[in-house]
Protein backbone atom coordinates (compact mmCIF):
# COMPACT_ATOMS: atom_id res chain seq x y z
CA UNK A 1 0.00 0.00 0.00
CA UNK A 2 1.53 2.97 -0.74
CA UNK A 3 2.00 5.23 2.41
CA UNK A 4 0.90 8.77 0.84
CA UNK A 5 -2.70 7.54 1.55
CA UNK A 6 -2.22 6.63 4.76
CA UNK A 7 -4.98 8.30 6.66
CA UNK A 8 -7.20 7.88 4.09
CA UNK A 9 -7.12 4.13 3.32
CA UNK A 10 -5.36 2.52 6.61
CA UNK A 11 -7.80 0.52 8.46
CA UNK A 12 -8.22 0.64 12.14
CA UNK A 13 -7.28 -2.81 12.86
CA UNK A 14 -3.86 -2.57 11.35
CA UNK A 15 -3.02 0.67 12.76
CA UNK A 16 -3.62 0.38 16.22
CA UNK A 17 -3.26 -3.57 16.63
CA UNK A 18 -5.02 -5.16 19.07
CA UNK A 19 -5.71 -2.32 21.30
CA UNK A 20 -8.24 -0.85 19.67
CA UNK A 21 -11.48 -2.25 18.10
CA UNK A 22 -13.74 0.34 16.94
CA UNK A 23 -17.31 -0.33 18.24
CA UNK A 24 -19.94 -0.30 15.93
CA UNK A 25 -21.55 2.75 18.60
CA UNK A 26 -23.67 5.39 17.51
CA UNK A 27 -21.94 8.33 18.20
CA UNK A 28 -24.93 10.31 19.05
CA UNK A 29 -26.30 8.54 21.55
CA UNK A 30 -25.59 9.86 24.85
CA UNK A 31 -22.47 9.10 26.67
CA UNK A 32 -23.13 7.90 30.27
CA UNK A 33 -20.83 10.41 32.06
CA UNK A 34 -20.96 12.00 35.30
CA UNK A 35 -18.20 13.56 36.91
CA UNK A 36 -17.92 11.13 39.84
CA UNK A 37 -18.52 7.42 38.74
CA UNK A 38 -17.81 5.89 42.29
CA UNK A 39 -17.41 1.99 42.10
CA UNK A 40 -16.46 0.90 38.83
CA UNK A 41 -16.46 -2.63 38.53
CA UNK A 42 -13.63 -3.15 36.21
CA UNK A 43 -11.84 -2.09 32.94
CA UNK A 44 -13.42 -2.73 29.84
CA UNK A 45 -11.58 -3.81 27.69
CA UNK A 46 -10.92 -1.61 25.27
CA UNK A 47 -10.79 1.47 26.96
CA UNK A 48 -7.66 3.45 25.41
CA UNK A 49 -7.64 5.61 29.10
CA UNK A 50 -9.26 5.57 32.37
CA UNK A 51 -8.94 8.00 35.05
CA UNK A 52 -10.91 6.95 38.50
CA UNK A 53 -11.36 9.23 41.32
CA UNK A 54 -8.74 11.74 40.16
CA UNK A 55 -7.50 14.59 42.31
CA UNK A 56 -4.94 17.23 42.51
CA UNK A 57 -3.85 20.20 44.66
CA UNK A 58 -1.52 23.35 44.24
CA UNK A 59 -0.53 23.61 47.78
CA UNK A 60 -4.07 23.98 49.84
CA UNK A 61 -6.29 24.40 46.90
CA UNK A 62 -8.18 21.55 45.24
CA UNK A 63 -8.00 22.01 41.50
CA UNK A 64 -10.29 19.04 41.12
CA UNK A 65 -11.24 16.13 42.92
CA UNK A 66 -12.69 12.68 42.24
CA UNK A 67 -12.34 13.52 38.35
CA UNK A 68 -13.31 10.17 36.53
CA UNK A 69 -12.83 9.92 32.79
CA UNK A 70 -13.10 6.64 30.46
CA UNK A 71 -11.95 6.82 26.73
CA UNK A 72 -13.22 4.93 24.63
CA UNK A 73 -12.04 4.54 20.52
CA UNK A 74 -13.57 7.73 18.77
CA UNK A 75 -14.03 9.40 21.98
CA UNK A 76 -13.22 13.18 22.15
CA UNK A 77 -13.02 14.45 25.27
CA UNK A 78 -12.98 18.75 25.56
CA UNK A 79 -11.34 19.76 28.88
CA UNK A 80 -12.41 23.83 29.36
CA UNK A 81 -11.64 25.86 32.38
CA UNK A 82 -10.76 29.25 33.29
CA UNK A 83 -6.86 30.07 33.26
CA UNK A 84 -5.15 28.71 36.44
CA UNK A 85 -8.30 25.92 36.72
CA UNK A 86 -6.14 22.73 36.17
CA UNK A 87 -6.47 22.17 32.65
CA UNK A 88 -2.95 21.64 31.51
CA UNK A 89 -2.12 19.78 34.92
CA UNK A 90 -5.09 17.35 34.31
CA UNK A 91 -3.38 16.32 31.02
CA UNK A 92 0.03 15.83 32.27
CA UNK A 93 -1.70 13.41 34.92
CA UNK A 94 -3.42 11.44 32.04
CA UNK A 95 -0.13 11.16 30.47
CA UNK A 96 1.89 10.66 33.06
CA UNK A 97 4.36 13.77 34.10
CA UNK A 98 2.48 14.34 36.93
CA UNK A 99 1.32 12.28 39.63
CA UNK A 100 -2.25 12.63 41.04
CA UNK A 101 -2.98 13.51 44.63
CA UNK A 102 -4.82 10.81 44.90
CA UNK A 103 -7.21 8.31 42.42
CA UNK A 104 -5.47 5.74 39.91
CA UNK A 105 -5.10 6.42 35.95
CA UNK A 106 -4.91 3.42 33.46
CA UNK A 107 -3.12 3.82 30.51
CA UNK A 108 -4.10 0.44 28.06
CA UNK A 109 -2.77 2.63 25.04
CA UNK A 110 0.60 4.41 23.90
CA UNK A 111 -0.34 8.29 24.08
CA UNK A 112 0.73 11.14 22.54
CA UNK A 113 1.15 14.31 24.17
CA UNK A 114 1.55 17.98 22.68
CA UNK A 115 2.31 20.63 25.44
CA UNK A 116 2.86 24.06 25.91
CA UNK A 117 6.35 23.18 24.89
CA UNK A 118 6.38 22.24 21.64
CA UNK A 119 8.84 19.15 22.08
CA UNK A 120 10.58 20.47 19.43
CA UNK A 121 14.56 21.17 19.88
CA UNK A 122 15.59 24.93 17.86
CA UNK A 123 18.31 23.65 17.21
CA UNK A 124 17.05 20.86 14.54
CA UNK A 125 15.26 21.11 11.00
CA UNK A 126 11.63 19.80 11.47
CA UNK A 127 12.57 16.79 9.96
CA UNK A 128 15.08 16.05 12.27
CA UNK A 129 13.00 16.48 15.08
CA UNK A 130 10.47 14.37 14.02
CA UNK A 131 13.29 11.34 13.17
CA UNK A 132 14.04 11.39 16.76
CA UNK A 133 10.51 11.22 18.24
CA UNK A 134 9.90 8.80 15.97
CA UNK A 135 12.95 6.92 16.88
CA UNK A 136 12.11 6.87 21.01
CA UNK A 137 8.72 6.35 20.07
CA UNK A 138 9.40 3.22 18.03
CA UNK A 139 7.62 4.62 15.33
CA UNK A 140 8.76 3.14 12.08
CA UNK A 141 7.89 6.82 9.99
CA UNK A 142 10.80 6.60 7.66
CA UNK A 143 12.17 10.21 5.96
CA UNK A 144 9.81 10.33 2.84
CA UNK A 145 6.76 9.40 5.08
CA UNK A 146 7.87 12.67 7.91
CA UNK A 147 8.22 14.87 4.09
CA UNK A 148 4.50 14.44 3.85
CA UNK A 149 3.42 15.05 6.77
CA UNK A 150 5.45 17.91 6.86
CA UNK A 151 4.27 18.84 3.17
CA UNK A 152 0.39 18.28 4.90
CA UNK A 153 0.91 20.54 7.77
CA UNK A 154 2.23 22.95 4.97
CA UNK A 155 5.63 23.06 5.94
CA UNK A 156 6.80 22.11 3.10
CA UNK A 157 9.65 24.77 2.23
CA UNK A 158 10.65 24.95 5.90
CA UNK A 159 12.09 21.60 6.53
CA UNK A 160 15.39 21.84 6.23
CA UNK A 161 15.59 25.23 8.56
CA UNK A 162 16.91 25.10 11.81
CA UNK A 163 13.31 25.62 14.17
CA UNK A 164 15.06 28.01 15.55
CA UNK A 165 14.54 30.31 12.45
CA UNK A 166 10.65 29.25 12.29
CA UNK A 167 7.76 31.23 13.43
CA UNK A 168 5.82 30.60 16.51
CA UNK A 169 2.82 29.47 14.02
CA UNK A 170 5.31 27.09 11.77
CA UNK A 171 7.17 25.88 15.36
CA UNK A 172 3.51 24.76 16.20
CA UNK A 173 2.61 23.02 12.68
CA UNK A 174 6.13 20.96 13.63
CA UNK A 175 4.73 19.59 16.77
CA UNK A 176 0.74 18.87 14.41
CA UNK A 177 3.06 16.92 12.20
CA UNK A 178 3.65 14.72 15.00
CA UNK A 179 0.03 13.99 14.90
CA UNK A 180 0.69 12.58 11.21
CA UNK A 181 3.69 10.75 11.73
CA UNK A 182 2.74 9.01 15.58
CA UNK A 183 1.09 5.78 15.43
CA UNK A 184 -0.39 6.53 19.25
CA UNK A 185 -4.05 5.86 19.06
CA UNK A 186 -4.72 8.16 21.87
CA UNK A 187 -4.07 11.68 21.51
CA UNK A 188 -3.50 14.32 24.79
CA UNK A 189 -3.59 18.32 23.38
CA UNK A 190 -3.11 21.02 25.49
CA UNK A 191 -4.21 24.13 23.60
CA UNK A 192 -3.44 22.56 19.81
CA UNK A 193 -5.14 25.79 18.63
CA UNK A 194 -2.66 27.86 19.88
CA UNK A 195 -0.56 30.84 17.50
CA UNK A 196 -2.54 28.68 14.78
CA UNK A 197 -3.93 30.90 11.78
CA UNK A 198 -7.58 29.76 10.18
CA UNK A 199 -5.82 27.48 7.80
CA UNK A 200 -4.20 25.37 10.55
CA UNK A 201 -7.09 25.53 13.01
CA UNK A 202 -9.03 23.57 10.27
CA UNK A 203 -5.79 21.25 9.76
CA UNK A 204 -6.72 20.51 13.43
CA UNK A 205 -10.02 19.58 13.06
CA UNK A 206 -9.64 17.28 9.67
CA UNK A 207 -6.49 15.73 11.74
CA UNK A 208 -8.88 15.24 14.59
CA UNK A 209 -11.65 13.66 12.69
CA UNK A 210 -9.57 11.46 10.88
CA UNK A 211 -7.84 9.99 13.68
CA UNK A 212 -11.46 9.31 15.56
CA UNK A 213 -12.59 7.69 12.77
CA UNK A 214 -10.01 5.12 12.41
CA UNK A 215 -10.39 4.47 16.07
CA UNK A 216 -8.56 6.92 17.59
CA UNK A 217 -9.61 8.73 21.17
CA UNK A 218 -8.59 12.25 21.64
CA UNK A 219 -8.27 14.71 24.74
CA UNK A 220 -7.72 18.31 24.52
CA UNK A 221 -7.71 21.18 26.71
CA UNK A 222 -8.61 24.38 24.42
CA UNK A 223 -10.50 27.97 25.28
CA UNK A 224 -11.86 28.11 21.69
CA UNK A 225 -14.56 26.00 19.64
CA UNK A 226 -12.50 22.67 18.18
CA UNK A 227 -13.47 22.61 14.59
CA UNK A 228 -14.69 19.83 14.27
CA UNK A 229 -18.02 17.74 13.99
CA UNK A 230 -19.76 17.69 17.42
CA UNK A 231 -20.75 14.42 17.45
CA UNK A 232 -19.59 12.16 20.61
CA UNK A 233 -17.93 15.25 22.08
CA UNK A 234 -17.93 15.36 25.49
CA UNK A 235 -16.69 18.31 27.67
CA UNK A 236 -15.24 18.58 31.12
CA UNK A 237 -15.05 21.57 32.66
CA UNK A 238 -12.83 22.15 35.58
CA UNK A 239 -13.46 25.00 38.48
CA UNK A 240 -16.78 25.06 38.48
CA UNK B 1 20.00 0.40 22.62
CA UNK B 2 18.48 1.30 19.27
CA UNK B 3 16.93 4.59 22.13
CA UNK B 4 20.71 4.89 23.15
CA UNK B 5 22.12 5.21 19.44
CA UNK B 6 18.78 7.72 18.88
CA UNK B 7 19.55 9.79 21.78
CA UNK B 8 23.40 9.59 21.32
CA UNK B 9 23.02 10.84 17.97
CA UNK B 10 20.54 13.43 18.58
CA UNK B 11 22.50 15.18 21.50
CA UNK B 12 25.68 15.11 19.06
CA UNK B 13 24.14 16.73 16.93
CA UNK B 14 22.44 19.33 18.35
CA UNK B 15 25.67 19.87 20.17
CA UNK B 16 27.35 20.37 16.68
CA UNK B 17 24.83 22.64 15.94
CA UNK B 18 25.46 25.10 19.03
CA UNK B 19 29.36 25.22 19.26
CA UNK B 20 29.53 28.01 21.05
CA UNK B 21 27.77 26.27 24.27
CA UNK B 22 29.08 23.35 23.90
CA UNK B 23 32.92 24.73 23.99
CA UNK B 24 32.59 26.77 26.57
CA UNK B 25 34.23 24.52 29.08
CA UNK B 26 36.99 22.91 27.41
CA UNK B 27 37.79 26.75 26.46
CA UNK B 28 37.52 27.30 30.42
CA UNK B 29 39.98 24.24 30.72
CA UNK B 30 42.44 25.43 28.09
CA UNK B 31 42.45 29.26 29.39
CA UNK B 32 42.83 28.01 32.96
CA UNK B 33 45.84 26.03 32.13
CA UNK B 34 47.16 28.53 30.20
CA UNK B 35 46.88 31.25 33.16
CA UNK B 36 48.09 29.08 35.78
CA UNK B 37 51.01 28.09 33.57
CA UNK B 38 52.20 31.32 33.41
CA UNK B 39 51.03 32.54 36.54
CA UNK B 40 52.57 29.76 38.98
CA UNK B 41 55.14 28.16 36.02
CA UNK B 42 55.80 24.53 34.95
CA UNK B 43 56.33 23.50 38.53
CA UNK B 44 52.42 22.67 40.19
CA UNK B 45 51.28 18.75 40.93
CA UNK B 46 49.39 16.83 38.32
CA UNK B 47 46.32 17.17 40.43
CA UNK B 48 45.76 20.49 39.52
CA UNK B 49 45.00 19.15 36.23
CA UNK B 50 42.32 17.06 37.61
CA UNK B 51 40.96 20.01 39.50
CA UNK B 52 40.67 21.62 36.39
CA UNK B 53 38.66 18.92 34.63
CA UNK B 54 36.62 18.61 37.32
CA UNK B 55 35.90 22.80 36.79
CA UNK B 56 35.24 22.34 33.55
CA UNK B 57 32.73 19.14 34.07
CA UNK B 58 30.91 21.01 36.67
CA UNK B 59 30.74 23.89 34.30
CA UNK B 60 29.40 21.57 31.48
CA UNK B 61 26.84 19.44 33.44
CA UNK B 62 25.11 21.95 34.83
CA UNK B 63 23.60 22.72 31.38
CA UNK B 64 22.84 19.27 30.23
CA UNK B 65 19.16 19.30 30.78
CA UNK B 66 18.35 22.83 30.69
CA UNK B 67 17.67 23.05 26.62
CA UNK B 68 15.94 20.00 26.07
CA UNK B 69 13.37 20.93 29.38
CA UNK B 70 13.24 24.48 27.97
CA UNK B 71 11.86 23.26 24.59
CA UNK B 72 9.91 20.06 25.51
CA UNK B 73 11.71 17.61 24.33
CA UNK B 74 12.69 16.74 27.56
CA UNK B 75 9.09 15.63 28.44
CA UNK B 76 8.58 13.84 25.44
CA UNK B 77 11.59 11.87 26.21
CA UNK B 78 10.31 10.98 29.61
CA UNK B 79 6.93 9.89 28.25
CA UNK B 80 8.19 8.24 25.58
CA UNK B 81 11.44 6.43 25.83
CA UNK B 82 10.87 3.66 27.68
CA UNK B 83 12.97 1.91 29.22
CA UNK B 84 14.66 5.23 30.31
CA UNK B 85 17.87 3.55 31.26
CA UNK B 86 20.08 3.95 27.65
CA UNK B 87 18.04 7.01 26.66
CA UNK B 88 20.09 8.66 29.30
CA UNK B 89 23.10 6.80 29.00
CA UNK B 90 23.24 7.96 25.28
CA UNK B 91 22.31 11.60 26.11
CA UNK B 92 25.48 12.03 29.34
CA UNK B 93 27.68 9.67 26.87
CA UNK B 94 27.08 12.21 24.02
CA UNK B 95 27.90 14.53 26.81
CA UNK B 96 31.02 13.47 27.65
CA UNK B 97 32.30 12.61 24.17
CA UNK B 98 32.30 16.52 23.73
CA UNK B 99 33.20 17.62 27.44
CA UNK B 100 35.19 14.82 29.53
CA UNK B 101 36.79 13.52 26.39
CA UNK B 102 38.20 16.47 24.91
CA UNK B 103 39.61 17.46 28.44
CA UNK B 104 41.25 14.50 28.66
CA UNK B 105 42.66 14.52 25.02
CA UNK B 106 44.55 18.02 25.79
CA UNK B 107 45.99 16.93 29.32
CA UNK B 108 49.14 15.75 28.24
CA UNK B 109 49.95 19.10 27.06
CA UNK B 110 48.42 20.84 30.24
CA UNK B 111 50.64 18.24 32.17
CA UNK B 112 53.70 19.83 30.06
CA UNK B 113 53.01 23.45 30.64
CA UNK B 114 51.89 22.79 34.21
CA UNK B 115 54.03 20.49 35.72
CA UNK B 116 57.00 20.95 33.29
CA UNK B 117 57.68 16.91 32.88
CA UNK B 118 56.06 14.03 30.72
CA UNK B 119 56.21 11.37 33.05
CA UNK B 120 53.49 9.87 34.07
CA UNK B 121 51.29 11.25 31.37
CA UNK B 122 49.66 8.16 29.95
CA UNK B 123 48.30 7.53 33.30
CA UNK B 124 46.77 11.06 33.95
CA UNK B 125 45.08 10.57 30.38
CA UNK B 126 43.93 7.26 31.49
CA UNK B 127 42.88 7.95 34.99
CA UNK B 128 40.66 11.00 33.22
CA UNK B 129 39.50 8.94 30.81
CA UNK B 130 37.87 6.71 34.05
CA UNK B 131 37.21 9.82 36.16
CA UNK B 132 35.22 12.27 34.03
CA UNK B 133 32.61 9.85 32.92
CA UNK B 134 31.98 9.30 36.75
CA UNK B 135 32.18 12.87 37.24
CA UNK B 136 29.56 13.52 34.15
CA UNK B 137 27.24 10.47 35.80
CA UNK B 138 26.86 12.20 39.23
CA UNK B 139 27.16 15.49 38.54
CA UNK B 140 24.14 14.99 36.01
CA UNK B 141 21.70 13.87 39.03
CA UNK B 142 22.08 17.10 40.85
CA UNK B 143 21.92 18.94 37.42
CA UNK B 144 18.16 16.81 36.66
CA UNK B 145 17.43 17.83 40.36
CA UNK B 146 17.29 21.43 39.54
CA UNK B 147 16.91 21.63 35.92
CA UNK B 148 12.89 22.98 36.29
CA UNK B 149 14.32 25.29 38.94
CA UNK B 150 15.61 27.60 36.20
CA UNK B 151 18.49 28.27 39.03
CA UNK B 152 22.20 26.74 37.87
CA UNK B 153 25.80 27.34 38.21
CA UNK B 154 26.55 27.59 41.52
CA UNK B 155 23.71 25.44 42.64
CA UNK B 156 24.52 21.88 40.83
CA UNK B 157 28.43 22.90 41.91
CA UNK B 158 27.32 22.42 45.83
CA UNK B 159 24.80 19.38 45.40
CA UNK B 160 27.36 17.08 43.91
CA UNK B 161 30.71 18.27 44.93
CA UNK B 162 30.46 16.08 47.85
CA UNK B 163 30.15 13.20 45.24
CA UNK B 164 32.76 14.06 42.92
CA UNK B 165 35.79 14.52 46.04
CA UNK B 166 36.33 10.68 45.81
CA UNK B 167 37.27 10.78 42.05
CA UNK B 168 39.19 13.76 42.61
CA UNK B 169 41.53 11.53 45.44
CA UNK B 170 41.64 9.14 43.69
CA UNK B 171 42.44 10.94 40.23
CA UNK B 172 45.05 13.08 41.87
CA UNK B 173 46.49 10.43 43.29
CA UNK B 174 46.84 8.43 40.61
CA UNK B 175 48.59 11.21 38.24
CA UNK B 176 51.17 11.87 41.14
CA UNK B 177 52.57 8.55 41.91
CA UNK B 178 52.68 7.96 37.99
CA UNK B 179 54.82 11.50 37.45
CA UNK B 180 56.89 10.25 40.75
CA UNK B 181 57.14 6.31 39.33
CA UNK B 182 55.56 4.92 41.91
CA UNK B 183 52.75 1.91 41.55
CA UNK B 184 49.38 3.38 40.46
CA UNK B 185 47.15 -0.38 40.33
CA UNK B 186 45.20 0.93 43.42
CA UNK B 187 44.08 4.33 42.48
CA UNK B 188 43.41 3.31 39.02
CA UNK B 189 41.34 0.42 39.96
CA UNK B 190 39.01 2.29 42.90
CA UNK B 191 38.33 5.02 40.39
CA UNK B 192 37.58 2.07 37.99
CA UNK B 193 34.81 1.03 40.77
CA UNK B 194 33.56 4.56 41.04
CA UNK B 195 32.80 4.44 37.58
CA UNK B 196 31.19 1.34 37.62
CA UNK B 197 29.27 2.14 40.20
CA UNK B 198 27.92 5.34 38.83
CA UNK B 199 27.26 3.54 35.68
CA UNK B 200 24.87 1.41 36.81
CA UNK B 201 23.08 3.51 39.57
CA UNK B 202 23.52 7.05 38.25
CA UNK B 203 21.01 6.70 35.10
CA UNK B 204 18.17 5.68 37.36
CA UNK B 205 18.57 8.40 40.10
CA UNK B 206 18.57 10.77 36.81
CA UNK B 207 15.63 9.44 35.44
CA UNK B 208 14.21 9.65 38.67
CA UNK B 209 15.22 13.11 39.38
CA UNK B 210 13.81 14.04 35.70
CA UNK B 211 10.52 12.82 36.70
CA UNK B 212 10.50 14.87 39.99
CA UNK B 213 11.48 17.81 37.80
CA UNK B 214 8.61 17.81 36.22
CA UNK B 215 5.90 17.58 38.66
CA UNK B 216 5.10 21.30 38.79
Amino acid sequence: MCRLGYLDTIDAESAFGVYCKPRDRLRDEPVPYGPVVHGRANLVEDDLLVAENVRCTVGDRVLFDELSLSLRPGDLVEIRGSNGSGKSTLLRCLVGLHEPDAGDIHRNVDSLYVGHRPGICGRMTPIESLRWLAGITNSNADTAFIGVALDRVGLDEARHDVCDSLSAGQQRRVALARLLVSAAPLWILDEPLTALDDDGRDLVGELLTQHRAIGGAAVCATHQTLPTAPGGTRTVTLGS
Amino acid sequence: MRLFVTQFRRDLLVAVRSRSDAANPLAFFVLATVLLGLGAGAQLAPGVIWVLALFANVLAVEGVFRRDHDDGTLEQLLIHAQPLFPAVMGKLAAHWALSGLPVAVLSPVAAIMLTGTANGVGVLVLSLCIGTPALTLLGAIGSALIVATGRGGLLVAILVLPFYVPVLIFGASASTAAMLGEPVAFQLLALAALLAASLTAAPFAVGKALAISQEY
